[in-house]
């Protein structure tokens, strides 16, 4: 499963719940808002992380936001052609509104 | 792949549209189909011809339309949210259509993934 | 019309009713989808479950009241609802207060749940 979160951690509960309901093997891709939770200075929002998923961030929106040299560790930066990457390689996609 | 595409906000409020845009090109410069964009919600006022930006910002309603005509994306306006929200086929844009829910379920079905953008 | 293909659908409720237009509409597109003969849930989820709760009355806010309609999915045969527990108890909400039959479940077999699925949308 690949999870699509847009909202920023700081504002709202979606990449929250997100992570309560991601398992082993799946991907989370942060897009729009959301690339803030990406970023070094807010690593505490992503402390739920479980174990063996993979963390991605749409590196357009972190660009436009001005974030691009604060990326953390251990996430990986993707264009949209790797966002469409990401789709087809897992057997299927939610989106967290 | 068959990819289908769900957009459940209205153009420049949100980045739902441009990212749901911008997604599908990069889908089909990578061989991939997009079979279908489906517009709901207040995603249905990407379908507007009314739509005037000023100059110096994207046309969003328009790069829709040339998504349309250049590789013939299906663009779908569910009947309706649009009617809740005034977009009839007198105002409608180049290359939408007008339909029903039924088309966003059957797209669901026939494509490998459907990618939703929404709020 | 469903071409004989039958996929595994789950509509995702994670918000309350009336704030926004979500929970309305994605109502519709779930009684649409019961006319495509696909295996059809409904998963409710943080704010989502007041969705469910009884007793709503939206006259004095102007708004029209939608949820009788949860109570009609069972003629749509859409009889798959699931609540998440923790959701629930976050909220000081119980089942007994919820308008309509559902199933309980915990937090980690809603996460399996939608991991056995074909289609996820939420609203």
């Amino acid at each position: 499963m690949l999870h699509i979160v847009n909202k920023s951690p700081h504002e709202r509960s979606t990449l929250a719940a997100c992570l309560a309901h991601a398992r082993a093997g799946h991907a989370v891709l942060l897009i729009e808002d959301a690339v803030v939770a990406a970023t070094r200075g807010s690593a505490a929002t992503l402390a739920a992380l479980p174990a063996g998923v993979s963390l991605y961030v749409l590196s357009p929106d972190l660009q436009a936001r001005g974030l691009a040299g604060q990326l953390a560790e251990g996430i990986t930066a993707v264009d949209y052609r790797g966002f469409v990457d990401l789709v087809a390689a897992q057997p299927r996609v939610q989106s967290w509104l | 792949m068959k990819f289908g595409i769900l957009v459940n906000e209205g153009p420049y409020q949100r980045q739902s549209s441009d990212s749901a845009w911008q997604f599908c090109q990069a889908a089909i410069a990578a061989g991939h189909e997009v079979q279908r964009v489906f517009f709901y919600h207040d995603g249905v006022n990407n379908a507007t011809k009314l739509t005037d930006p000023p100059q110096d910002d994207r046309h969003i309603v328009n790069r829709w339309t040339a998504l349309a005509e250049q590789h013939g994306v299906d663009l779908v306006v569910c009947v309706a949210a649009a009617l809740r929200r005034g977009i009839v086929e007198e105002n409608l844009a180049k290359g939408f259509r007008i339909s029903g829910l039924g088309q966003l379920v059957e797209s669901a079905i026939q494509a490998d993934r459907l990618v939703v953008f929404g709020d | 019309m469903s071409e004989g293909v039958s996929k595994r659908f789950m509509f995702v409720n994670r918000k309350a009713p009336y704030g926004s237009v979500y929970a309305l509409e994605g109502l519709e597109v779930v009684l649409i989808s019961a006319a495509f003969d696909q295996d059809v849930s409904l998963a409710f989820i943080d704010d989502g479950v007041y969705q469910l709760l009884r007793g709503q009355d939206t006259k004095a806010a102007g708004m029209k009241n939608f949820s009788p309609t949860y109570r009609a999915l069972e003629g749509y045969d859409i009889e798959k609802l699931y609540v998440e527990r923790e959701s629930l108890e976050a909220r000081g909400v119980a089942e007994a207060d919820l308008l309509v039959d559902v199933k309980v479940l915990g937090r980690e077999e809603m996460a399996a749940l939608m991991d056995e699925q074909d289609v996820v949308i939420g609203f």
